[in-house]
């Protein structure tokens, strides 16, 4: 049996702690900031490495973005991933989640021949969890979304995983290949292989692909294939509060307080 | 530029919305939506509709119609009674092909996001996700959707005016459902759903559910950050005394102190309590954005420079240990008065 044939796609974020927004231009402040690893697509990819440790797999980065995102993904190889691929390319920019599912989609049939796709529940900037169900879309393949768990049957070709609902969880069981996007720290992800190390962040290559490397429509990639447009930019309205400060002892400042909230927490 | 299913031109003056099944019951935030879509279709002149798929649910548009529906537009199908994905989207776009609404709406939730995501790729149209507010441009016919966005105080305005339907997923809680009623009438309109068994592409092995908790309806939310050590066990005190639920920031449920549906804010639940009492908390917008309809607003942090001291009606700097206890024993004091 060919080792399972595993894609996690993942991207970088600016630090959320970080961002601070400029309330004059409304625009994002990014000097100073720093870039991290999505961190829900880290669980992914240990998602990924947990089945590879039990199992033939081959796991492959895929993610698009600018080029300093390569430095910044070559740790996922150290951490046990085998191949990266990053679509970057000016034509790429600007994209809303139709255009980034096709283009990530796009990819993935370049890849060819993979069994599972693995994403992160959401981006930690844009927290929308589109992307995973979007992909299943252009692949036309089955998804399931904020799983916490799975086992493979690659004989039978079946997957089962567990994934979180309201108020508990449910086992469902698709076909591979398959999309699955996995919930957020629904794992621990693994510190960096030392021994990778030096291949991971020197010596191994990363294939760079740009609009002209994929099968791509041009109408459909960047922002020309992005339907939404932001219309507007606003600061968000923040209610007057009354700000009054309690002070004393613990019991003066717990004393104040139950007054003011007298029939309030009935 | 990428061309959607059917052009705005062609589009009907109708504006969906996703009628999503919990149970028994309709999602909280399809009614939400039934009231802001009430709201939005009677400024413009629209008609509003309800989508309903499920099997033998055609009794369930009553209800649809009592909270605001003017059409229930019914996929009733056998394999429609567990919701699949890719059987969903099936249907789905049977009936939008059919309807050409202009604007469709879905909640926020697990499906309603997986839902949206495929949908909004098989009718190639814009989708805007977790929006916290709606408006509908009437010279237009364009919707408007509010975003907070980058975890800072910024809202974007998002639209896709080229694009059909009109797509957008609503966080739960930040609308409030009509009072239902019942002497309201409605239309039914029935779709021939053709699906095979093929097209349901998963399968449900087992499930579990307990008693699942809505902090959205909680009218005392008692929150906790990282400043109070994982201590929920005093905050579980504290609410069960003033009838109110937990609530926490990221990280101490990033930690596993507390269950994930509890955590409040972007990227978890927006509540809008009658009081809202954070210990330990330094108030980071991604979180305010969570508490901050509340109508009073308690912050209890040792650091008198915490930014949530900018968003509390009362504020007190000191040590979270120190006045929790405090509180507890004045709380019980006080209920023990009343019952004497």
């Amino acid at each position: 049996m060919p080792d399972l044939e595993i894609v996690v796609c993942m991207k970088v974020v600016p630090k959320s702690e970080e961002i601070r927004v400029d309330m004059e231009s409304l625009l994002l402040e990014r000097t100073g900031v720093r870039s991290e690893i999505n961190p829900p697509d880290m669980n992914a990819l240990e998602m990924a490495l947990a089945l590879k440790d039990k199992q033939p797999a081959r796991i492959s980065i895929l993610s698009m973005g600018p080029p300093f995102f390569e430095p910044i993904l070559r740790v996922g190889l150290a951490m046990g991933a085998e191949r990266f691929y990053l679509m970057s390319d000016r034509e790429f920019a600007g994209a809303d989640t139709l255009a980034t599912t096709y283009t990530l989609a796009k990819g993935i049939e370049k890849i060819g021949d993979v069994d599972l796709i693995l994403c992160g529940e959401e981006s930690a900037d844009g927290a929308t969890g589109q992307v995973p169900p979007g992909l299943a879309e252009w692949l036309d393949l089955p998804q399931v979304t904020l799983a916490t768990a799975l086992t493979i049957d690659q004989k039978k070709r079946i997957v089962q995983v567990r994934r979180e609902i309201k108020g508990g969880y449910e086992i469902q069981e698709v076909t591979l290949p398959t999309v699955i996007s996995v919930k957020t720290a629904s794992n621990e992800p693994r510190f960096i292989d030392f021994h990778r190390k030096p291949w991971a962040f020197e010596e191994a290559e990363v294939t760079i692909w740009s609009h002209d490397d994929v099968d791509v429509d041009d109408g459909y990639i960047g922002l020309t294939g992005s339907p939404t447009v932001v219309s507007g930019l606003r600061e968000a309205e923040v209610r007057d509060r009354r700000k009054e400060f309690l002070q004393g002892s613990p019991e003066e400042i717990v004393r104040e307080l139950a007054k003011r909230l007298q029939g309030m927490l009935t | 530029m990428v061309a959607s299913q059917y052009a705005p031109s062609e589009a009907n003056k109708t504006l969906w919305v996703f009628l999503e099944i919990e149970g028994d019951d309709f999602a909280s935030v399809s009614l939400e939506l039934l009231a802001k879509g009430r709201d939005l279709a009677d400024r413009a002149g629209w008609t509003l509709c309800g989508l309903l798929l499920g099997s033998d649910v055609a009794d369930r548009a009553n209800q649809a119609y009592s909270y605001g529906a003017d059409e229930v537009w019914l996929c009733d199908h056998p394999l429609l009674g567990e919701f699949d994905v890719c059987g969903y989207s099936h249907a789905t776009m049977q009936a939008i092909k059919e309807g050409k609404p202009s604007v469709f709406l879905l909640g926020a939730t697990s499906n309603g996001r997986d839902l949206a995501g495929r949908l909004a790729v098989r009718l190639r149209t814009g989708l805007n996700a977790d929006c916290t507010d709606l408006i509908l441009d009437e010279d237009r016919g364009v919707l408007v959707s509010e975003v907070t966005g980058f975890g800072g105080g910024v809202i974007a305005l998002l639209e896709s005016a080229e694009h059909c339907p009109q797509m957008s997923t609503v966080r739960p809680g930040v609308f409030v459902p009509n009072k239902p009623d019942p002497s309201r009438l409605g239309e039914l309109v029935e779709i021939k759903v053709k699906l095979k068994e093929a097209d349901i592409r998963s399968r449900i092995v087992e499930r579990h559910v307990g008693k699942g908790v809505d902090l959205t309806q909680a009218p005392v939310l008692i929150c906790g950050g990282r400043g109070i050590d994982g201590d929920f066990e005093s905050l579980r005190e504290l609410a069960a005394l003033v009838d109110g639920e937990v609530g926490a920031t990221r990280p101490p449920v990033d930690e596993g102190h507390i269950e994930r549906e509890r955590q409040v804010g972007q990227t978890g639940v927006v509540c809008r309590p009658k009081v809202a009492l954070n210990f330990g908390i330094s108030g980071a917008f991604h979180f305010i954005v969570g508490i901050q309809d509340a109508e009073t607003i308690i912050a209890i942090n040792s650091d008198p420079k915490a930014p949530i001291f900018d968003h509390a009606d009362y504020c007190i700097v000191e040590d979270t240990h120190k006045i929790l206890p405090e509180l507890i024993k004045t709380l019980k004091r006080e209920r023990e008065s009343i019952h004497a």
